[in-house]
């Protein structure tokens, strides 16, 4: 097969919709598209039918009762909904968070809001290696601590956090424990009993679902967990989520649930090897450096800095063929690099330095020498017009630079 | 976003790439930008002390396409004008030149500052005084 262009490396932002999943949908937005909350009718009585299916088969992902999953429109609204309506449903019990500073946005501006309303929350560093410190963790919880909030794995540089030392410490505390789990979930065993998580959002779309549904599991036993809904309506997914469901969406994120539990494994050792191949090869590039523990992290994600050159004109050498992202902010207002990276104890220019590449059950080993070729040839070229490298190669110590900081 | 197509050119063809002698008379160099807002600039010009005209400029620069391009617009332009015209180059040329957006007006700036700074650079070199510029409203 000849090589097509462009290359999609850019899967930790989202998916290619697997090709089943889109077939699975189609009935439900045409012969069958009543709504699932019609209980007298056949065409209700389809939906229902098919969205309780779904839920059985995003439920089995993780090892969850059907009855635990929440269909919400993504993992957004499920961060938000978990800590608000854990905030609001626990007010009694206490109004103390601990989060820590390399979640998504959604999960520290959800933590902000409820900083707003007069909550407490605690943002844990994380060691060099990306995870947190499980005795810091420990010492952060107080008796008002109501709520431990730690992703499964970053989005940015792949790490796994070590889920279950910390929910041995939530249990021990008798502190609930919420995950945003959009990059694990799909891509690496995840299981909430076993792992000992008592909400976690995912999303259909980082795991080769459709766009706008996720869902939020809220544990049912051992403890019975509850959240105060977040918007008003029919009282639907048990009270905690009200609005007609997305059924296309739903059947979708089912397929796309029952296709990873199958080919998990399968997929993993898929994009593990080319992952390796293309981290080894850009590796081998003068001043590159691996982000995140490679010991700890998840199998389809890379993420390398190229010391002395800026990760937006690095992209820009090859981004009409290949998509990845950067952890440069040079578009942004603020002209702030990743703050996940700089939390791992890079520099800025470290960080403005980064690419990000994020591989599928659909990329293949052509796309992978092609890109470890196509990047190659730009960190070169970039790095002859780069001052910074010329002062490297000569020794200067930029360190003794009086740089005019902007 | 997507870049114009001028800057896509000079960022795939830049224009005067290199490095001049910073040790000699007349030569003035230019370094803004630092590392950590992801762009370093370095600007070079060379100049003919009797006529006062830039005969050869030269640039390096750590930065994000519109940051090249600018850069390399920059040494095209001071290429064959004098010392006091090229005081003259101001960043909104830069701007409309390359079709810049709004969050890349800094790398026009930037240009700017550079043009300045290699300027005084010389100067200091040849006996003659600073120029104090207004601080740039951008930074």
């Amino acid at each position: 097969m000849s090589l097509q262009f462009p290359i999609y490396l850019d899967n930790n932002a989202t998916t290619q919709c697997d090709p089943r999943v889109v077939e699975a949908m189609i009935p439900y937005f045409t012969n069958n598209f009543g709504n699932a909350a019609s209980r007298n009718h056949p065409f209700g009585w389809a939906a229902e039918e098919a969205v309780d299916y779904a839920r059985e088969q995003v439920a089995k992902l993780i090892g969850a009762d059907p009855k635990e999953i929440i269909f919400t429109s993504g993992a957004t609204e499920g961060d938000n909904l978990a800590i608000k309506g854990v905030f609001e449903m626990y007010a009694n019990k206490g109004n103390h968070i601990i989060t820590c500073n390399i979640e998504h946005k959604a999960v520290i501006d959800a933590c902000k809001h409820v900083e707003k309303m007069g909550g407490e929350v605690t943002y844990l560093d994380v060691k060099e290696d990306g995870r947190i410190d499980l005795g810091e963790l420990e010492a952060a919880i107080r008796p008002s601590t109501i709520l431990i909030s730690i992703m499964y794995a970053n989005n940015e540089i792949g790490i796994i956090q070590p889920m279950r030392e910390i929910s041995a410490i939530a249990k021990k505390h008798g502190v609930l424990l919420f995950s945003d789990a959009v990059q694990a979930v799909g891509k690496i065993p995840v299981d909430v009993n076993k792992d000992g998580i008592d909400l976690m959002a995912f999303t259909a779309h980082k795991m080769y679902g459709p766009k706008g549904v996720g869902a939020l599991y809220v544990r049912r036993k051992n403890p019975r967990v509850k959240v105060t809904a977040q918007m008003d309506g029919g009282g639907h997914e048990r009270g905690m989520r009200s609005g007609t469901l997305n059924v296309p969406g739903i059947v979708g994120f089912g397929k796309a649930c029952e296709l990873c539990l199958t080919e998990m494994e399968q997929d993993a050792a898929h994009t593990s090897v080319l992952r390796d191949k293309l981290e080894q090869a850009l590796s081998q590039i003068d001043e590159s450096y691996v982000n995140g523990d490679p010991n700890y992290r998840l199998p389809h994600v890379s993420n390398i800095s190229f010391k002395y050159v800026e990760g937006e004109g690095l992209m820009m050498g090859f981004n009409k063929n290949i998509a990845v992202s950067s952890g440069s902010a040079c578009t942004s207002a603020s002209l702030e690099p990743s703050y996940v990276l700089k939390a791992l104890g890079l520099g800025d220019d470290l960080a403005h330095s980064s690419l990000r590449f994020g591989l599928s059950r659909f990329t293949t080993e052509e796309q992978i020498d092609y890109t470890i070729k196509s990047v190659t040839e730009t960190v070169l070229k970039l790095r002859e017009m780069s001052p910074l490298w010329e002062m490297f190669k000569e020794g200067v110590d930029m360190e003794s630079i009086e740089w005019a900081h902007h | 976003m997507a870049y114009s197509e001028k800057v896509i050119d000079h960022y795939q063809n830049p224009k005067n790439v290199g490095t001049l002698d910073k040790s000699s008379k007349n030569v003035g160099t230019g370094l803004v930008g630092a590392p950590e807002c992801g762009d370093v600039m370095r600007l070079q010009i060379e100049v003919d002390e009797i006529t006062g005209t830039i005969t050869d400029a030269k640039f390096k620069t750590f930065g994000c396409g519109s940051a090249i391009a600018s850069s390399s617009l920059a040494t095209e332009w001071l290429k064959g004008k004098t010392v006091d015209q090229a005081l003259t180059v101001d960043n909104m040329d830069f701007v409309e030149e390359l079709n810049l957006p709004p969050v890349k007006i800094h790398c026009s700036v930037l240009a700017e500052d550079a043009i300045k700074a290699a300027i005084n650079d010389y100067r200091v070199k040849n006996g003659l005084e600073e120029i104090a510029f207004e601080e740039s409203l951008v930074h």
